[in-house]
């Protein structure tokens, strides 16, 4: 388990862009396994946590262990500087030394880190696909391209808790899809934890394990991906993004051009023909794109419909919506945003069985 | 060319290198300290640091030739250690040439770290490298091109000064007669035609040397 609490206040966080008067105040229990995803707009203090977590900020009344191991105690006077910590962190930008070149990059992080027999470095830049740019000098590489170095430079120190500020943040749409199935990648192939700091929901969905919301430097919901995702509790802020993430698999590629994907709570159908059957994949439902129905007619163009249970309903911070709350036959939960006019001429109250219909389903690879 | 002439530029030569190479000893540490520091005493600091700037020369030579006369503080220790009086000695106008030109070196190291930001060595702490592994294998070489603008400045500063050579250093043939002292005693004894061989020679230097730096400019990208 990786344990954080931190309480610090503008004044003494240096290098933090915040008006005065911010304040972080997070106490976290994370996994040690798989990716978490430290989610918030911008100001909400993510980058400020994981610049503590890194030791490059100090927060006074701090303490930081990840498995057994106290990197932090202010209580006990422990503070391990960050070049002392193992850990890994990729920065926003690319941030790879000018002066030397890709190979000599690599290289930087791991003779210093005791790796000077190189473990893992083929491993590391065939997963991240650098292997072609290694005698290259960062000048000539695009963003993608750093970031992916910067990546596996930091793998090469062999961390064991990996840190990544927005890594895609300054990539254009289609740099992003070039480097996320990278990203994809080293999420099923990594046995470290990772904490990834975004502000992009898209990301987040297709990335994350276990989700941590901040708002205003405290931690307002904190758990695993899709349960945490399917709260309606959540505050008003992330209305925008909300949305429910469910795991499928390819079951069949129809004759008509449609891929039948199946998960524990129903099936869906979506257009994915390029993913072999048997595979697995993320799908992100937008509160949004969830209409309800009393009854399964077939009178509509709407072909993803799944049989629910309205479980809670609560308002909205836009006039005359509300968000309903729905759990699919095996307790997968769904999240539907329809206006309070149709709720009350429907009769939707918890309770009551439906049939949730799902205009479109977001994928991820 | 008199043999006096030659050798005032053999010791120019040979002071402006050595004032060059402590200014860089010295000043890094102080350019580093002004450009990482939240202190209070950055404002201070980094004002003596850029006296020699404004102030004429005379001053600067007056107050050292006090200071390390035989009746200042500096000379009476100088003299307790048995190295003599440093006042009208080569490592007199040492001593003195590094505080003239200490601004030229440092300033540019300095902006050099600042323009490199806090950036790179949260990468390099990141990648387990400690503050000192840092300084030397990422800020010095990503501040090359300060350094190289510092030692051109500070050796430029160093052949051209005048005015704390006389007051500290004196008129010395051998030991303290540099080359802007020549051309003033050539000038004095109506030499004119050794006055000129000298300071063409400065002025064609100069202007290498200023074409060197401006010239550098141009160039962007990293030479390794």
């Amino acid at each position: 388990m990786i344990a954080a609490t931190f309480q610090l206040d503008y004044a003494s966080a240096s290098g933090v862009a915040h008006s005065a008067g911010f304040c972080l105040d997070v106490d976290l229990r994370l996994p040690e396994k798989g990716v978490t995803a430290l989610f918030g707009h911008s100001g909400s203090g993510k980058t400020t946590l994981l610049r503590c977590v890194a030791g490059l900020n100090r927060a006074p009344k701090g303490r930081l262990s990840v498995a057994s191991e106290v990197w932090q105690d202010e209580a006990r006077g422990i503070f391990l500087p960050t070049h002392k910590r193992p850990l890994g962190l990729v920065f926003q930008e690319a941030s790879l030394f000018p002066h030397l070149s890709v190979r000599k990059n690599l290289e930087y992080g791991m003779k210093r880190s005791g790796n000077k027999a190189g473990e893992g470095f083929d491993a590391s830049i065939d997963l991240l696909g650098i292997r072609p740019l290694l005698e290259r000098a960062p000048e000539g590489l695009s963003g993608g391209e750093r970031q992916r170095v910067a990546v596996a430079r930091a793998l090469l120190t062999r961390p064991r808790l990996l840190l990544m500020d927005e890594p895609l943040a300054a990539l254009d749409l289609k740099r992003k899809q070039e480097i996320l199935p990278y990203l994809e990648k080293l999420r099923e192939e990594l046995d470290i934890p990772m904490l990834y700091v975004s502000h992009a929901p898209d990301e987040v969905a297709r990335l994350a394990d276990h989700l941590v919301l901040l708002e205003n430097g405290q931690v307002v919901a904190s758990g695993p991906l899709m349960a945490t995702l399917a709260r309606a509790d959540l505050p008003p802020a992330f209305a925008e993004d909300a949305g429910v993430v469910l795991e499928a698999t390819v079951a069949a590629h129809e004759s008509d051009g449609l891929t039948r994907l199946e998960f524990p709570g129903g099936q869906l159908y979506v257009s994915c023909r390029d993913k072999p059957l048997g595979s697995r994949l993320r799908c992100r439902i937008h509160t949004s794109d969830v209409s309800l129905a009393l009854a399964a007619h077939g009178d509509s163009s709407i072909l993803n419909t799944l049989p629910a249970t309205v479980q809670t309903i609560v308002a909205t911070d836009t006039p005359g919506h509300v968000l309903a709350q729905l759990a699919l036959s095996d307790g997968t939960l769904l999240l539907a945003r329809i206006t309070e006019r149709s709720r009350a001429a429907l009769g939707i109250t918890p309770g009551l069985a439906v049939i949730a219909q799902v205009k479109s389903v977001a994928l991820f690879a | 060319m008199e043999a006096s002439s030659l050798s005032a530029i053999w010791l120019t030569l040979k002071l402006a290198s050595l004032v060059t190479a402590l200014l860089l000893l010295v000043g890094t540490p102080i350019a580093w300290w002004l450009s990482r520091t939240s202190s209070r005493w950055r404002g201070v600091i980094g004002a003596v640091v850029a006296l020699p700037l404004v102030l004429p020369p005379t001053v600067l030579g007056f107050y050292l030739l006090l200071l390390m006369g035989p009746h200042g503080p500096v000379g009476q220790l100088t003299h307790a250690l048995g190295w003599g009086v440093l006042p009208f000695s080569f490592t007199g106008l040492v001593i003195a040439s590094v505080f003239y030109s200490l601004p030229f070196v440092v300033q540019p190291i300095q902006n050099a770290f600042e323009a490199i930001g806090e950036r790179p060595l949260e990468v390099a702490a990141s990648l387990r490298a400690s503050p000192w592994d840092a300084f030397f294998s990422i800020a010095l070489p990503l501040a090359r091109p300060g350094f190289v603008t510092a030692a051109i400045l500070g050796f430029a500063h160093t052949v051209g000064e005048f005015g704390v050579v006389l007051m500290i250093g004196g008129n010395i043939p051998g030991k303290t007669q540099v080359l802007s002292v020549q051309i003033y005693n050539h000038v004095e004894a109506m030499e004119y035609q050794e006055a000129h061989i000298l300071a063409a020679g400065m002025v064609i230097f100069s202007f290498l040397v200023l074409l060197a730096l401006y010239g550098r400019r141009q160039y962007k990208g990293w030479s390794r």
